[in-house]
């Protein structure tokens, strides 16, 4: 027993130190970016933390659709739509009563209240789409959520639900302008007034901004890495909370799910009311990733909610691995690491340290410079249309994904839908086994050795 | 006894179908309601006639476009999300021909191949249209046709035919790296703007009675998309290639045993749905006289809309599922204001998905 515990805890601190790996790995990717191109301490610091940022909300919300792609097997992508409808029910719930001229109505509740309803919202709109919808196939459900988030975002962008009032109560989308996000409680612990434009600190504040002022690092970037560290903190819990959910007895009728659903209803259970459950979760989840991501933005938008989001958060799971918890939060750091900002960074070096001259401004212009074997102006437009070349690397990656490596990184680690692993009989029986972990140290070290090499 | 039995059934259909019962009866009252404002005067029958008529012209297309995506869906058992950008790139292959064509001399071949999305060409300086510059048109035409059957025989070749045996799910997946590349391909070589592309000078007639007017290039439009459903009618009809892509659409494996050579079947399926995107593609274009390098993929919802209504498989299912959906996306301007026309459409696609979803024409297999 005390074996298979140490074994487990192990492996549960290989998890940990696969994800510190891989975000060191980049960390010190994107500080050799910086150095060469000559950003001070303060610069590094920032591009760090629009790492981290990325990396953090694209590992929630590839937690969340892993839960219901990896362990339930249904093909949500309409993730966009179910983040929307959290950041904005937070917005609209807590946008004050009275926001004087030109500004958007709300409720004024408290910001707790305003994370529990988007959650709520986005839960509750999760449970009407499965509730129909969890009975078609798989394509047919990836249609209907996709045009659902797309339904979604073109009510937020209306200018009919740009302000409406409910039982006398004065609310408002914002239409396509958008709606303000509350003030970030982060800054409350730095800033005595956090809504004007230059507030004073805090005796906390100075005290922070005092110490990393010495490093170089200015206020905001402080204030920016604090709230960023608080979504970490989220990551963590998102991982424990689908580590347990997906352990858990509710778990195991997932997994089974996904292998087989007649099977799993044939045991008993009801396996539609298991699926809505688990979407509700799932949405719910993404709801609170949207007011963790868009909702800190200091404007809330329709056009943050596009569907590509949805695709970048489903190309963050394919590179970890559906299946696997850890694999989405490593597939979220490297999908922003690598996918997201590299590609800029590399094109913002190769622009420092080659003379490409002026761009030429259309691509015609660029390919008739081949004619007299002038490459550069190509790689000049190229390298100006960097975050549209991009999009085509996110493309091309997805189909090589699917074709080589269908299951990803580490999908190959896919939990088992059993409590115990089935194969592992085949080897000797338990007693056996048991009597070989008590024994010789060679035998013990081989038998967590075969188990590690099943489970890795 | 007649009416406890009308009653049980009837008790049935509710509690079996709760969502069907209520879609019917917004429907009868959606009717009711339309028969009301036509009678007290507040809808004008002319601009029912105008609605009814923008949404069978975008039927049409939808429709055209549809049915290579069906052929594909039901051949090949994947939903294809690239199938919006082939309509993208053939109707940018076309147009940018059409443009260095009728354009020829008074700007740099480089700039009218841009077709104005970037470099110097607009609207104002080529400006064409069906009347003015005819050969262009057809010139046009047949290269977007070509260039997106050849696109598309190119990705299956590359994307598609070394995952033949797998899911349908991961091909869908795929399909999506194939959609975001191809955009944006077209994007890097285009820009990302819109332009308008045809003149505004074009001749129109009124049809007598209504009022209601069409142009040279509506009735092109019309007209091209009927003659290619035509022509896909009476392939799948009465050739031998028909027959097999039929065979194949219901039992792969006993078309392959039964001798059909799968590979070419498939192949001779891309090039047919690839084509009729690309013909699509550049009647929508020369329609609305605007290019974009999204337009296809912001039609794709409507044109999968289109396919599930008229039953996966099912070529004239997709031509009256692309008429419906057309024409509800318009018609619904009469009850709601018209930036929700979209969502429209798609909630009719929801309420078909989920009611019926093996759609209205379910059981005609590409015939």
């Amino acid at each position: 027993m005390s074996t298979a515990d140490s074994l487990s805890e192990r492996l549960g601190n290989s998890d940990v130190g696969l994800i510190l790996g891989v975000v060191g790995g980049l960390y010190l990717l994107f500080i050799i970016f910086g150095v060469i191109l000559g950003l001070d301490i303060g610069g590094i610091a920032s591009t760090l933390q629009r790492l981290t940022f990325l990396a953090a909300v694209y590992a929630l919300l590839a937690l969340a659709l892993n839960l219901q792609w990896g362990y339930a097997g249904l093909f949500n992508i309409g993730v966009a739509g179910f983040m929307a409808v959290g950041a904005y029910t937070m917005a609209m719930l807590t946008a004050p009563v009275d926001p004087g001229v030109g500004g958007i109505p709300g409720l004024g509740l408290p910001l707790w209240a305003g994370v529990i309803g988007g959650m709520v919202a986005a839960a509750l709109v999760g449970g009407i789409t499965a509730l129909p919808a969890l009975r078609l196939r798989a394509d047919y459900l990836a249609i209907v959520t996709l045009a659902l988030s797309e339904i979604i975002r073109l009510l937020y962008n209306s200018t009919t639900f740009q302000s409406f009032s409910i039982g006398g109560r004065e609310l408002g989308t914002g239409g396509a302008s958008g709606i303000p996000g509350p003030i970030n409680p982060v800054r409350d612990l730095y800033y005595t007034d956090p809504a004007s434009p230059q507030p004073p600190p805090t005796a906390f504040g100075e005290a922070m901004f005092g110490f990393f002022g010495g490093f170089g690092i200015d206020g905001p970037i402080v204030v920016d890495w604090t709230y960023t560290l608080v979504l970490v903190v989220f990551v963590g819990l998102f991982y424990f909370l689908l580590t347990r959910v997906g352990n858990s007895p509710f778990g195991r009728v997932l997994k089974a799910i996904r292998e087989d659903e007649i099977v799993a209803s044939s045991l008993g259970k009801n396996t539609r009311w298991f699926k809505i459950k688990v979407f509700m979760l799932g949405c719910a989840l993404m709801g609170l990733a949207g007011i963790l991501w868009q909702g800190s933005q200091a404007l809330i938008t329709p056009a943050l909610f596009l569907p590509i989001v949805t695709f970048y958060v489903f190309i963050a799971l394919m590179v970890g691995g559906s299946g696997s918890n850890t694999g989405s939060v490593v597939g979220g750091a490297l999908f922003a690491g690598l996918l997201f900002l590299g590609p800029t960074f590399v094109g913002r070096i190769v622009d420092s340290s080659f003379t490409l001259g002026n761009a030429p401004s259309t691509f015609t212009d660029a390919i008739a410079a081949l004619g007299s074997l002038d490459v550069t102006p190509l790689i000049a437009y190229a390298l100006d249309s960097i975050s549209t070349l991009r999009f085509v690397l996110l493309g091309v990656v997805l189909i090589i994904l699917m074709q080589r490596r269908p299951e990803g990184l580490l999908g190959h680690r896919k939990e088992p839908a059993a409590a115990v692993d089935l194969s592992r009989r085949s080897v000797s029986d338990d007693s056996t086994e048991a009597a070989r972990a008590d024994g010789g140290v060679s035998d013990a070290s081989d038998a967590a050795g075969d188990e590690r090499g099943e489970d890795e | 006894m007649g009416i406890s039995e009308t009653y049980d059934r009837g008790r049935n259909v509710v509690v079996d179908q709760p969502l069907g019962v209520i879609a019917g009866v917004v429907g009868v009252l959606l009717i009711v309601d339309l028969a009301t404002k036509l009678m007290d005067g507040s809808l004008s029958v002319l601009s029912l006639a105008i609605f009814l008529k923008q949404g069978l012209i975008l039927g049409l297309v939808l429709g055209l476009a549809g049915v290579g995506l069906s052929m594909t869906y039901s051949i090949l058992g994947f939903a294809n999300f690239a199938h919006g950008d082939y309509i993208s790139a053939g109707a940018f292959a076309g147009w940018a021909i059409t443009y260095v064509i009728g354009g020829f001399g008074t700007l740099p071949i480089g700039d009218l191949f841009l077709v104005g999305v970037s470099g110097e060409a607009d609207a104002g300086s080529v400006g064409v249209s069906v009347v003015s510059a005819p050969v262009a048109i057809l010139v046009g035409f047949v290269v977007a046709v070509g260039f997106a059957a050849l696109l598309t025989l190119g990705i299956d070749r590359l994307v598609y035919k070394p995952m033949r045996d797998q899911e349908g799910i991961s091909l869908l997946i795929a399909s999506i790296g194939v959609a975001l590349a191809l955009r944006y391909l077209l994007a890097f070589v285009f820009g990302t703007s819109s332009s308008g592309l045809t003149s505004g000078n074009i001749p129109s007639v009124t049809v007598p009675g209504i009022g209601i007017s069409l142009n040279a290039h509506e009735l092109t439009l019309a007209i091209g998309a009927v003659a290619l459903m035509v022509g896909v009618h009476l392939l799948l009809q009465y050739t031998k290639l028909g027959t097999a892509m039929r065979a194949m659409a219901d039992n792969r494996d006993l078309a392959r045993v039964t001798g059909i050579p799968t590979e070419r079947v498939v192949r001779a399926t891309w090039v047919i749905g690839g084509g009729l995107a690309g013909a699509a593609g550049y009647l929508i274009v020369l329609w609305r006289g605007t290019i974009a390098f999204d337009f296809g993929w912001v039609l794709l919802l409507l044109i999968f809309a289109a396919v599930i209504l008229g039953g996966i498989g099912s070529v004239y299912g997709a031509m009256f599922g692309g008429l419906t959906i057309g024409v509800a996306s318009t018609v619904s301007l009469i009850w709601v204001p018209s930036e929700f026309s979209t969502a429209a459409a798609f909630v009719v696609m929801i309420f078909v998905l989920v009611l019926k979803p093996s759609g209205l024409f379910s059981g005609v297999t590409t015939a």
